[in-house]
């Protein structure tokens, strides 16, 4: 490996080379280009999407990330369809800064639907080029010739042909393409090449293997926590009892007892580094710190929804989603026969990852850093790290490999930052690992809420207006990406100044009513900087809570005029394939037509069914939960979830099944566990007894997945649609079982049994 | 203080320095470079550290490494034999089962001590050998259904 390279640096060579690259820590975990032979990466060269291999097959290259699901496996299917390769012959490089144009790593579900388009249309140009050559080549015309496994052929004399590798097998496409001007998500590049029809379609639509399984399962895959470089250190950090207080003095010989370990102290960062990592957890645990006398920053956690309901509005925003004037809102409900309203409470939550963040910082002050981070989007990472170091961000390669687990903006990003500062004060590589009470205590928080529904109807029981409004605290209060300082736990801590988001959502469905209102107020945090309560992106950001509400409320109103949710809720979904969907999961779950909440129960134990239906970004999903709640404890299980799911055409169903699954099954577990504790002081819930999660005692029997594949429809992404219905599905379940409205989560057995006495 | 540690892993004896109340967890990690056994929690909360010690599953994060000088540990990659994996590891290997991975180590390590002792569990079984395993991307059909093909192989 060339270290001295960095990204954006202008190197010309002979041609690629595909060797085994060895990163230092890590063994060779892919085979990828020789880096010191490639063009340098500008998005108006198709050589920085897609290159093909000597042995003929493609390489593309990845600037989001797979965090799991296998959407580099869909990637390369779609790379592969327009290439006419099998999927197996095309690579998927993806994590390294160096290596692939930041299209926005993971984010938003648009690893397919953003990503991977980019990456298709970069294939057909490539195909387009290649046949081009080909024709040149074999002096036939480029109408004549047809593409089999990489193979360009003559239709009418098959001894005349040639393959992919003979024609550019080990050099770079020096071709250009039309770049929008945009990096991150909303990169995009239009080419001349025409795509495939889909109905053509041989390797889209089946289910391809993911890559990363067999590593996992048989230890021979390395993550970010395995990198190991020669003279690394080992960091923990040290953070304040009370949330907001800074050292003052640290007493250095409380530490003495342990060999070679250092003090990182800058403002209100401190950290331990020790050259033997138990040593530096050690140090850490035993350090003495007096820290300032800072007055507890947060009230009584049974004040939150009282503190949210009663805050000035940092913000506002939504809209009259069909209604220019609020006047005539205000008019409709006005006219209205009737008005239903209801308020439900949703708590902070914890990305809880199975494991504490880590991340590996070498900061070379003239050459290249680089930094190894288990964070969904490395390039940002990079861009962040470099902020802290004062470096520009063409000297820091940023290098992905599996973390603990990633669902959004997390604590990674964080330990970047963390290992960043470590790094610098101390001179050498440091690896930093956090505890788990860091990991479950102080990574960023999905915000608290309140959520109020009301609904004005006429006489016949029909919806006229309608108005759903949240009030929480910030949905980006620390950015979904670690690229500023300030965004990040350890640069808050040296002092960089944070500018939040200041934003929040609506909810997400085809309810047409004459008058629909969808607005929001953000509160401000209850600590501006240093919180562990700082609040951020997690999996399906507000889906969940603004569903919950939404969905429930639907119900509520159904049964206050008599009418079966689901019958209810097709006379207002207005889009054709939502009213597809919706019924496809009532037919699969067998769905038992209701007025009420059915109670059915047998001994101690109910049993019920509900629904819950959204929408995301043109992906669709209904989910019919069926619970059994016992009437005793409170307890609620899972039973059967049925889930029809509709995300425009299908890259690979088997993978999207599993995806929908660890959604469903993920959101199960904040509907029934997930609750951020906290006194006046800190977070409490800090490990998993204080935060449970789902186990799989608590896993439904059967999660069945309908799948509606849409051939002729854009794919619109399927990393967290199933989510979002899945929390309402549970409590309209609860109240069928029961007849318990619960309109505060989670659903823990003490909300059930306040709720049935 | 540290004193002279002795440990067998994965059919592998090893002798190093290390402070004797350190966890197993870190010498097989930083001593021994052995890194299936992942940190999760410190606090056997949540599995992902998990080796086996004599054919039983325990939490090497909370396991003093001075307390193993006459046992046989074994990790994930100690379960692959001449390069063929265990018939557990293929069973999670054809169901797709990680997402992440990180987790991966606990549950395969106590399915292969499960399957020890309880060749066809219940469901039952099931759901009490795995207490207390974590899996944050809830990759739980997923894992009963490799469970139930490897009791089956």
């Amino acid at each position: 490996m060339n270290h001295q390279i960095n990204r954006r640096q202008a190197l010309f060579g002979a041609g690629a080379l595909t060797v085994t690259v060895l990163m230092p820590g890590v063994t060779a975990r892919a085979q990828t280009i020789g880096l010191d032979k490639r063009p340098p990466l500008d998005a108006r060269k198709l050589a920085s999407y897609i290159s093909i291999d000597q042995n003929g097959g493609a390489t593309a290259y990845y600037g989001k990330m797979d965090m799991g699901q296998g959407t580099d496996t869909g990637v390369a299917q779609m790379v592969a369809e327009e290439l006419d390769l099998p999927a197996e012959r095309v690579s998927i490089v993806m994590g390294d800064t160096a290596l692939t144009l930041n299209q926005g790593g993971a984010s938003s579900s648009n690893g397919i639907s953003a990503g991977g388009v980019t990456l298709r249309n970069a294939a057909a140009e490539a195909r387009r080029l290649l046949v081009q050559l080909a024709a040149q080549r074999l002096g036939v015309a480029e109408g004549d010739l047809k593409v089999e496994n990489g193979v360009i052929i003559a239709i009418n004399d098959s001894a005349k042909k040639v393959s992919y590798g003979e024609l550019i097998g080990g050099r770079w496409f020096d071709a250009e393409v039309e770049w929008n001007g945009e990096k991150g998500n909303t990169l995009a590049i239009k080419t001349i090449a025409k795509l495939k029809d889909p109905k053509d379609y041989k390797v889209i639509g089946t289910s391809a293997p993911r890559r990363d399984v067999a590593g996992k399962i048989n230890g021979t895959q390395d993550f970010v926590s395995d990198v190991r470089l020669p003279g690394m250190l080992h960091g923990r950090m040290v953070l304040p009892p009370v949330a907001g207080a800074s050292p003052v003095s640290v007493d250095e010989s409380s530490i003495k007892s342990i060999p070679g370990v250092q003090i990182v102290r800058e403002k209100a960062f401190l950290a331990v580094v020790a050259p033997k990592e138990w040593d530096a957890v050690k140090a850490a645990d035993i350090l003495k710190v007096t820290w300032s006398d800072v007055k507890p920053p947060f009230p009584e956690q049974k004040e939150l929804y009282n503190h949210i309901r009663a805050a000035k509005p940092v913000a506002s925003g939504g809209a009259n989603t069909n209604i220019k004037e609020p006047e005539k809102v205000d008019a409709a409900f006005k006219a209205a026969d009737r008005i239903i309203e209801a308020t439900y409470e949703w708590p902070f939550q914890s990305h809880a990852s199975m494991g504490p963040a880590c991340s590996v910082v070498d900061y070379q002050p003239n050459g290249v850093t680089r930094v190894w981070t288990g964070s969904q989007k490395p390039h940002y990472t990079a861009d962040g790290v470099a902020a802290i170091l004062g470096l520009k961000p063409d000297q820091v390669r940023g290098i992905w490999l599996p973390g603990p687990g990633s669902y959004g903006r997390n604590d990674a990003g964080d330990a970047a930052a963390a290992a960043a500062v470590m790094s610098k004060a101390v001179g050498k590589p440091v690896r930093f690992q956090s505890m788990r009470n860091e990991g479950t205590g102080w990574d960023p928080k999905a915000p608290a809420s309140v959520h109020t529904v009301r609904a004005g109807l006429d006489k016949e029981g029909k919806i006229v207006a309608w108005h759903f409004h949240s009030k929480g605290f910030d949905r980006l209060d620390v950015n979904s990406n670690e690229s500023f300082p300030g965004h990040t736990l350890a640069g808050q801590l040296i002092g960089a100044p944070l500018k939040p988001g200041h934003t929040y959502g609506t909810p997400s469905e085809s309810y047409r009513f004459p008058v629909k209102q969808q607005t929001w107020d953000v509160v401000a945090p209850f600590l501006a900087s240093m919180s562990p309560l700082r609040t951020s992106h997690l999996r399906d950001p507000l889906g969940p809570e603004i569903h919950f509400a939404n969905e429930s409320f639907m119900d509520e109103v159904a049964f206050a005029t008599k009418t079966d949710p689901i019958e209810f809720r097709l006379r207002y979904v207005s889009d054709a394939r939502d009213q597809e969907l919706i019924k496809a999961a009532a037919e699969k779950a067998g769905w038992q037509k209701r007025t009420a909440a059915r109670r059915v129960q047998t001994g101690d134990l109910a049993t019920g069914q509900g629904i819950g239906y959204s929408t995301r970004a043109g992906t669709r999903v209904a989910v019919i939960a069926e619970v059994e709640v016992n009437m005793k404890t409170g307890r609620v299980r899972g039973k059967r979830f049925v889930v029809s799911h509709d995300c425009g055409i299908i890259i690979n169903p088997q993978l999207l099944t599993q995806t929908i699954e660890g959604n469903i099954l993920q959101a199960f577990s904040r509907s029934l566990f997930e609750e951020v504790k906290f006194d006046t002081r800190n977070v409490t819930s800090v490990d998993w007894e204080g935060y449970p999660i789902l186990e799989i005692g608590d896993a439904p029997a059967t999660v069945e997945v309908v799948l509606l594949n849409r051939p002729n429809q854009r794919p619109t992404g399927a990393g967290e649609g199933a989510m979002r219905p899945v929390v309402a599905a549970v409590a309209n379940a609860i109240y069928d079982a029961t007849g318990v409205r619960l309109r505060q989560g989670p659903f823990t057995p003490d909300r059930l049994r306040a709720g049935l006495a | 203080m540290t004193k002279r540690i002795a440990l067998n892993v994965d059919g592998k004896s090893h002798t190093f320095e290390a402070d004797p109340d350190m966890p197993l967890l870190y010498a097989l990690r930083d001593d021994l470079g052995l890194n299936n056994p992942k940190f999760g929690c410190g606090k056997a909360q949540c599995g992902a550290c998990t080796v086996l010690v004599d054919g039983q599953p325990i939490r090497s994060c909370v396991t003093p490494v001075d307390s193993l000088a006459t046992s046989k540990i074994t990790t994930l990659a100690g379960l692959v034999q001449n390069g063929k994996p265990h018939k557990v590891q293929e069973a999670f290997i054809t169901e797709q089962v990680p997402q992440c991975g990180y987790c991966m180590n606990g549950w395969v390590m106590t399915t292969v001590a499960l399957l020890d002792k309880t060749p066809k569990p219940t469901d039952a079984q099931i759901e009490e050998a795995f207490a207390g395993l974590k899996c944050r991307c809830a990759t739980h059909m997923s894992i009963v259904r490799a469970v139930k093909r490897a009791s089956a192989a």
